[in-house]
């Protein structure tokens, strides 16, 4: 992957790109603020929590270059995870997110450990078995409702105080959840942990001789990439009521790879760009029946032969050329 | 230059939002919500937008001046796609009732949602047989078909022939288990007996491992209790296999014409099985065949296609009483209150627990020879009358059914 | 008569042979992905589909032009190997320089096209093919119908002629060198591009032909290709990605395991070859017949 991922600016810029990051990301926050006044407030929230989601999964493939077919298993399960703790259990909200986050991470913990060790297209794969036996577990399982799956999960007050039971209040929650999990990534990447991520991603052999322990550091980069898109998963279980087990097909693990492909992988923005495009598309070409299909296709064949980089990743191409040509 | 990626999605975002506010004050905006490509696309899908479309023409809406609006979409079989989808209807976009869902997990999602927000929802395609039982809410309709009066029909007919021994081969979902437990307790309530029962994966391709299980139970009766593609390959299987002529009978307990069409005769002759509707049956029905076909590709309709009609002219009647579509407990309550009557189920009532009351049909698959015109599939063998085809209200314990 | 892990003997072989003709497709089929990736380097996830416009192709030779299933087994292989060529010249080959992952998302999206279309043109509910070796043997443990005894026989031969052609033959030592270094079998005067392109083609045929002889088993469909791509692929990991031998034996041995897991527990027969591919993959990361790289 590594020879298509972007590579980050030049170093020379490196801190003023932090800064812009951060500047776009308050001013996404604000918009994030004022956009339900215009926009249906659970679409937003459906677009956040995939956009978180395809975040947790570009950690992964963007800056340690580790394709995993398999992420649904996390998002899914934590989402089974939460739902039934908030309606079986009566858990109050953040605590049933949290018991789902925790659950894909300790998921992610033994995946992990299994699928570490491979590389490239056999990651892949292994990934991918893993998480068809996560799907075979949640389609026998009891807890989760086989083909119905956990519905009317309801939505309690948050800290047992503050009433989220209509959209708009649910909204600033996911938000504020969305924003926590943007800010974990994005100081990840920018810590010390998150050079040697990529110093593996450039070249392994050389990072292994430098004395890093590759393996761990993957197998934490994987475990936080887990966790993160349970939580994105553990959310969405709230926002629409409903755990099913679409979320942990392997079809939703070839989704959140289209969101970050359209976005740009490797870029900070790129996922949530790819998530907000992919979701809008699924939303409003519904009416189309048999072309969405059609129409998704022609997007993936596109990029791939036209936008390599993604939406975000030519922008910044672009933008560089530009700016060494003056 | 990243704010301009930031620009490109604000605006989609935003021009997103525009076309979902659509003002529909003094409209009634129905929803045809249903698989629209997928396993269950011919047996509604985009013949189900037609037949709602159909029933505002017919009853007549613009001449009444009730001013409707049929939009439609797809729920892909899935249950948070379904939601999602009402979820929007009927908070952005003002629809007032849902009809059609096939699919159970999708209908019981619809279900509650539409009980939450107080609206209707009508359901045409879905089997599952607790939404008027323990699902039952003051919203909902169920209209064509349900598991326990397939079971009921099909079932019981088969065991008053002389069919006494069973084996399921079920589809391992919640649908197939229902219709497993239903046409079990109908077999052994006549004096029937299951020998076992195989649980297939869903969606399946290869059957032939599971029929020679079936094979080997020496029961005289193969029971499918699945759908769509899962039965077609079955049967198609099982004349493989020689399982007919080994001396066993099959039996699909939901079947559609489309079904029939896609076997062939050859291989589906001799079938028996339970049906709401046939569009051979009289010349009314012929009429909406033969119009359905013009429109739609030669496709025939089904009788979810013939469901949605119906429901949908029953609750235009039920709005124009009340002059209005605001409340959807009481339009449900009205059209609970009305009898119904159109030309396709003819008269019907709607019962307490939102059961539509109507005869129901045992056929049996024509053989090659007998099959006059294209789609001439069925012999319509015995009617059920709309009293013995569906569950007794008591045995439904739906919570709005007072108990006496 | 005494049972053996709980069922007669009988059923069990009966099991086993049915469990064989699964394997046959699979081995068909994951003969041609191995051929691809082995020679293209591009995992192509238009395999399904072009097994689903084998079948197509079959049925609509015979509702519109009368051609019968025999003469469908030599045409429709030779057209859909076409399109496939077709495929390779305007897309794939500007991958090739690329990562793996590329090859397979493109593939991918052009999966979803053409499921798209063959959706909207025909339904899916799927279309009747006529069986064309009707009746069948009793044989003392189950009744084997003639045509799956066909299949059985059809795929053994396909396999080990690909298999032999591959290894065996001047044409296939240049195949295998072209994979080694192209730019030596090159320079030797072989149009390398040309042997590629035809390479895919050939695949994409095996696939089409594997179509054709699952029109009268399954329904024909619009979905049957990518029901069963994700399996297929778990094959051919197990196999070892690009060994065509291990492809052939992988694939009538998951056949036989999968069979026998529709016994003993059928909820999982869709999840056990899943099962193995992670416990080989753990052991042998190459798969059971790939050589580590």
């Amino acid at each position: 992957m590594s020879n298509a991922a972007i590579t980050a600016s030049p170093a020379a810029a490196k801190t003023g790109t932090k800064n812009r990051d951060l500047v776009i990301f308050a001013v996404l926050v604000a918009v994030g603020l004022v956009a339900p006044a215009v926009i249906y407030p659970v679409f937003l929230m459906k677009v956040l929590c995939f956009a978180l989601f395809a975040l947790a999964f570009n950690l992964l493939i963007g800056y340690v270059g580790l394709l995993s077919f398999g992420h649904a298993m996390f998002f899914g399960f934590a989402a089974y995870v939460s739902g039934y703790a908030v309606k079986a259990w009566g858990f109050s909200p953040e605590l049933g997110i949290l018991a789902g986050t925790a659950c894909a991470a300790v998921l992610g913990l033994v995946t992990g450990l299994l699928a570490i060790r491979r590389q490239g297209i056999y990651f892949a794969m292994v990934t991918l078995a893993l998480s068809q036996m996560v799907f075979f577990y949640c389609v026998q399982a009891k807890f989760t409702g086989g083909e119905d799956g956990i519905q009317a999960i309801p939505r309690r007050a948050l800290f047992g105080l503050i009433d989220i039971k209509s959209d708009l209040a649910f909204y600033y929650l996911v938000l504020a959840i969305f924003c926590f999990g943007f800010l974990v990534i994005w100081r990840t990447i920018h810590s010390p942990f998150g050079q040697v991520l990529k110093a593996i991603r450039e070249n392994e052999p050389r990072a292994i001789s430098l004395g890093y322990r590759v393996d761990q550091y993957k197998l934490l980069a994987f475990v936080l990439s887990a966790t993160l898109a349970g939580l994105a998963g553990a959310t969405k279980a709230l926002v629409f009521q409903l755990a099913s087990l679409t979320d942990v097909t392997w079809q939703m693990s070839g989704e959140v790879v289209l969101m970050t492909l359209v976005g740009g992988m490797g870029t900070v923005f790129g996922p949530i760009v790819g998530a907000g495009i992919i979701i809008t598309m699924q939303n409003y070409l519904a009416g189309f029946g048999e072309w969405v299909l059609v129409i998704q296709g022609f997007i993936f064949v596109i990029v791939v032969l036209a936008f390599r980089k993604g939406i975000v990743g030519e922008i910044q191409a672009w933008w560089t050329r530009r700016a060494n040509k003056v | 230059m990243r704010f301009k990626s930031l620009l490109v999605t604000t605006a989609a975002v935003l021009a997103a939002g525009a076309a979902n506010a659509q003002m529909s004050d003094g409209v009634i905006k129905i929803g045809v919500m249903n698989d629209q490509s997928g396993l269950y696309a011919d047996v509604s899908g985009p013949g189900g937008t037609w037949a709602a479309k159909k029933a505002v023409e017919d009853y007549g809406a613009a001449a009444k001046g009730l001013k409707v609006e049929v939009v439609f979409a797809d729920h892909q079989n899935k249950p948070d796609v379904g939601s999602n989808i009402a979820r929007q209807w009927y908070d952005v976009d003002k629809v007032d009732v849902i009809v059609d869902v096939p699919t159970s997990s999708v209908a019981l999602a619809i279900n509650q949602i539409t009980k939450e927000k107080n609206k209707v929802f009508l359901g045409s395609g879905p089997a599952t047989a607790d939404l008027t039982g323990p699902a039952c809410t003051p919203n909902t309709v169920h209209w064509t078909y349900d598991t326990w009066a397939l079971a009921n029909g099909t079932g019981k007919a088969i065991v008053d022939t002389g069919g006494k021994s069973w084996f399921f081969l079920t589809a391992d979902y919640a649908f197939g288990h229902a219709l497993e437990r239903d046409t079990k307790a109908v077999v052994e309530a006549n004096g029937g007996k299951v020998l076992g029962a195989v649980r297939t994966p869903f969606p399946g391709t290869d059957f032939s491992s599971f029929l020679l299980q079936a094979q080997a139970s020496k029961a005289q009766i193969i029971g499918l209790a699945n759908a769509g593609g899962d039965t077609i390959n079955s049967i198609k299987q099982a004349s493989e296999f020689g399982i007919v002529e080994g001396g066993q009978k099959l039996a699909g307990m939901l079947m559609f014409d489309t079904d029939i069409h896609a076997l062939g005769l050859k291989t589906a002759q001799g079938l028996n099985f339970t049906t709401a509707w046939y569009w051979d049956a009289n010349d009314n029905n012929r009429a909406f065949a033969k119009d359905f076909s013009a429109a739609n590709g030669g496709k025939y309709p089904t009788m979810v296609h013939a469901g949605i009609y119906s429901a949908v002219i029953h609750y235009l009647k039920a709005v124009e009483a009340l002059k209005s579509d605001a409340d959807g407990a009481k339009v449900v309550a009205k059209m609970k209150e009305l009898p119904s009557d159109d030309k396709l189920f003819g008269k019907g009532t709607v019962r307490e627990d939102g059961r539509h009351m109507h005869d129901m049909y045992l056929v049996e698959v024509k053989k090659p020879a007998e099959s006059k015109k294209p789609w001439d599939y069925l012999t319509v063998k015995k009617t059920i009358p709309a009293a013995q085809a569906f569950r007794p209200l008591k045995d439904g314990n739906c919570p709005l059914v007072k108990k006496s | 008569m005494f049972e053996l892990l709980g069922i007669p003997p009988q059923a069990l072989f009966g099991q086993l042979l049915l469990g064989l003709i699964n394997g046959a497709f699979y081995a068909m089929l994951s003969l041609g992905l191995a051929v691809i990736f082995g020679l293209l380097n591009v995992i192509n996830f238009t395999h399904g589909a072009q097994y689903m416009m084998g079948a197509f192709a079959a049925w609509m030779l015979l509702e519109w032009v009368g051609v019968p299933y025999w003469g469908a087994l030599i045409i429709v292989p030779v057209l859909i190997g076409a399109t496939g060529i077709l495929l390779e010249k305007l897309f794939l080959k500007r991958l090739y320089h690329l990562d793996h992952l590329y090859g397979l998302l493109l593939t991918f999206g052009l999966a979803l096209i053409i499921e798209g279309l063959f959706r909207k043109q025909f339904g899916s509910s799927g279309l009747p093919y006529p069986n064309p070796l009707p009746g069948g043997t009793r044989l003392d443990f189950m009744f084997l119908p003639n045509y799956r005894a066909w299949v059985v026989v059809a795929s053994l031969v396909l396999c080990f002629g690909t298999w032999f052609m591959i290894e065996r033959t001047k044409l296939g030592s240049y195949l295998r060198a072209a994979v080694e270094r192209p730019d030596l079998v090159q320079a030797f005067g072989i149009n390398v591009p040309r042997m590629i392109t035809l390479t895919y083609g050939f695949g994409v045929g095996l696939a089409a032909l594997a179509g054709v002889l699952a029109a009268p088993i399954y329904n024909v469909n619009p979905v049957m290709g990518s029901n069963l791509i994700i399996i297929v692929f778990a094959v051919v990991v197990i196999g070892g990605m690009g060994s065509i031998l291990g492809a052939i034996i992988t694939g009538f041995a998951l056949g036989i395991i999968e069979g026998l897991t529709k016994v003993f527990y059928p909820e999982a027969s869709n999840t056990v070859i899943f099962i193995i591919m992670a416990i080989v993959l753990m052991v042998k990361p190459a798969g059971l017949f790939g050589t580590p790289k």
